[in-house]
């Protein structure tokens, strides 16, 4: 017997539509602010406003442990380093310097091209996806992130992280001079 | 009004959680109390830093306010409150307002998840201990922020140490902790915990802290947890982003008035938060000590009693003190106040004395008097260490913890899978070298 798992784990559920319009619209409105703001580091806020939000979409899909990972690497870890790096900038001269690139037109095409496949998922949706609940595993979510991490699919799992040694490899050879 | 009552009382007795059982009023109770009391905490753990930091140094401490000082932590509120609250005209507003708040709202986030006994926490997560690293470590984002909108060099200077420190230092304290869950994992599922709760209750169930298993890699799990959870909490020896000698106060110095009283009090309740990290994952929550050497219906008995035993010692002292005190009138209200407050005390000490409320008050008694023995470390270290250098802070964290942690890591795997080792891979590569040598 697992001594964390719960089996009757009957809350009342919070994946409701009131949550995910609140959600979706702090997550809407930060990244309206991320792209509008002439401060970066006000930028910055916005961006882990989104992400926080972002973390809550993911609970409401009872993935608590992406949650969980979502706050501790993004919110917590990747965003202070953008800070760190964002508080040394000049802000004076960013206030001066243009701020958007005038490609209106390519801008509307793409946003276009988006708006007409949310507009087609929208409205064939029913024939494209399954209807049908998924399985609610909250309880141990997080045992079978793990068991399936390290079970099945092992390969992809070490190939991510061969890479990411690649990459600290590639950092540590262009910040030394001599190795 | 009935089935109010009805829903109210369908809690008692569950042996779940309010928030894993579904009832938001004895989750609201809950709330409050861990409020009140993480409050009341913070207020003694300011006394008590004082007072202990001046016996070190052979002073008195504060000794005007109040008996013994006892009223200092309330003089302070009051001047702190009533304080002018400055804006640096050239800060960032909005930011600089907001700061304070981001680092009190994940300072007291945290205490969601924290186990004070097998029912008395607000809620149990499946991601308990990722939950509560993940949102203390949000609390870097108030600091850099408030050092940042402040405008001015020395806040900046404390805002960059702080951010550098604490990512660096969550590395080391993360190894440690994903040691602790690996040894959770060994049961007959195969798969560990998370759950702060599961975590404890993994403990009961193999019949040790985790300290002492697998001796001495438990231990040196707790000690790197502690030398990172002081990093982390920017205290003594490594605060350096509030290194008064050479940045006068780091990133609050310009924050005054109510919301540098914020800033106390995150940091308080952070301390507060990761000494109960520490106390969860490596001494057994709300475990009392011995509970399979000394079991049995007496030594259970003698052991429910250390709680009011307790407190009527704390009261014995203070009523020793009442008659130490000088015999001056002038020293007769601060005599009867201090006789007042033992009373009190053992007034506490009797209550917990009732068979109901022993039962129940004794797993969260258990679980604050080690956390409060991890707060009396914090003092100690801030009472005998010198403050590092940054250099020789960043050599610590990345070049003596990483390397311990990832050894660490790799050791408790080895170790709690020793058997399976031995079968298949050990046994086998023997055989294979004696094939090789051609003895078989």
């Amino acid at each position: 017997m697992n001594p964390g798992v719960n089996p009757q784990l009957v809350n009342p559920p919070v994946a409701t539509a009131f949550f995910f319009y609140l959600l979706a619209g702090i997550m809407i409105i930060g990244g309206i602010a991320v792209i509008t703001r002439k401060n970066a580091v006000h930028s910055a806020l916005a961006l882990i406003a989104t992400l926080l939000a972002q973390a809550g979409l993911y609970l409401m899909l009872y993935a608590p442990f992406v949650a969980g990972v979502q706050i501790i690497l993004y919110a917590g870890g990747i965003m202070v380093l953008f800070l760190f790096v964002i508080m040394l900038i000049n802000i004076e001269r960013t206030m001066k310097e243009r701020q958007f690139n005038k490609q209106w037109l390519v801008g509307i095409a793409a946003a276009a091209a988006l708006g007409a496949l949310f507009i087609a998922v929208y409205t064939k949706g029913k024939s494209l996806f399954p209807i049908g609940r998924v399985p609610l595993n909250e309880g141990n979510n997080t045992q079978a992130i793990g068991n399936m991490l390290y079970g099945q699919y092992m390969f992809p799992f070490e190939i991510a992280s061969l890479l990411l040694l690649v990459a600290i490899i590639g950092a540590v050879v262009m910040a030394k001079k001599r190795i | 009004m009935h089935d109010l009552i009805n829903y109210i009382e369908s809690y008692l007795g569950s042996d779940k959680t309010p928030g894993v059982a579904g009832n938001i009023f004895w989750a609201t109770v809950y709330i409050l109390l861990v409020f009140v009391g993480l409050s009341v905490a913070v207020i003694a753990m300011n006394w008590l830093e004082r007072k202990i930091l001046a016996h070190m140094q052979v002073r008195l401490g504060p000794m005007r306010v109040g008996p013994h000082g006892l009223l200092q932590p309330i003089a302070d509120a009051i001047k702190l409150l009533l304080k002018e609250d400055i804006i640096p005209a050239e800060a960032d507003k909005l930011v600089f307002l907001i700061a304070p708040m981001i680092v009190v709202l994940a300072a007291f986030t945290v205490f969601v998840v924290v186990p004070f006994g097998p029912t008395h926490a607000i809620t149990d997560m499946n991601i308990g201990i990722l939950f509560m690293l993940g949102v203390s470590s949000l609390s870097v984002l108030g600091i850099v922020t408030a050092g940042w909108a402040s405008n001015s060099h020395y806040p900046l200077i404390g805002a960059l140490r702080s951010s550098a420190q604490m990512v660096s230092y969550e590395i080391a304290m993360g190894l440690a902790v994903v040691s602790v869950i690996m040894m959770t994992s060994l049961n007959d599922s195969g798969t560990g915990t998370l759950s702060m709760i599961g975590i404890v209750r993994a403990q009961q169930a193999q019949g040790v802290w985790y300290i002492f298993k697998f001796f001495p890699l438990g231990f040196i799990g707790f000690v790197m947890f502690a030398i990172a959870m002081v990093a982390e909490t920017n205290r003594a020896p490594f605060d350096l982003p509030e290194a008064e000698s050479e940045l006068t106060a780091g990133f609050h110095t310009e924050y005054s008035g109510f919301r540098w009283s914020l800033f106390f009090l995150a940091e308080y309740s952070a301390m507060i938060a990761v000494s109960s990290i520490a106390v969860t994952l490596w001494l057994g929550g709300w475990l009392r000590p011995f509970p399979n050497l000394l079991h049995g219906d007496t030594w259970d008995l003698v052991i429910s009693l250390v709680p009011g035993l307790t407190f009527c010692a704390l009261g014995a002292i203070t009523f020793y003190n009442v008659a130490r005190m000088p015999k001056h009138p002038l020293f007769r209200i601060q005599t009867a106040g201090l006789a007042g407050f033992g009373a009190v005390l053992g007034l506490i000490g009797l209550v917990m004395f009732i068979p109901i409320v022993r039962n129940t008050i004794q797993d969260i008694f258990w679980f604050s008097a080690k956390v409060a023995g991890s707060m009396y470390l914090y003092i100690w270290y801030r009472g005998t260490f010198p403050r590092y250098r940054f250099d020789q802070l960043m050599k610590v964290g990345w070049k003596v913890l990483l390397p311990i942690g990832f050894a660490l890591l790799i050791l408790t795997a080895v170790v709690g899978m020793r058997a399976e080792v031995w079968d298949q891979v050990v046994i086998p590569l023997w055989h294979w070298l004696l094939s090789i040598v051609g003895l078989k």
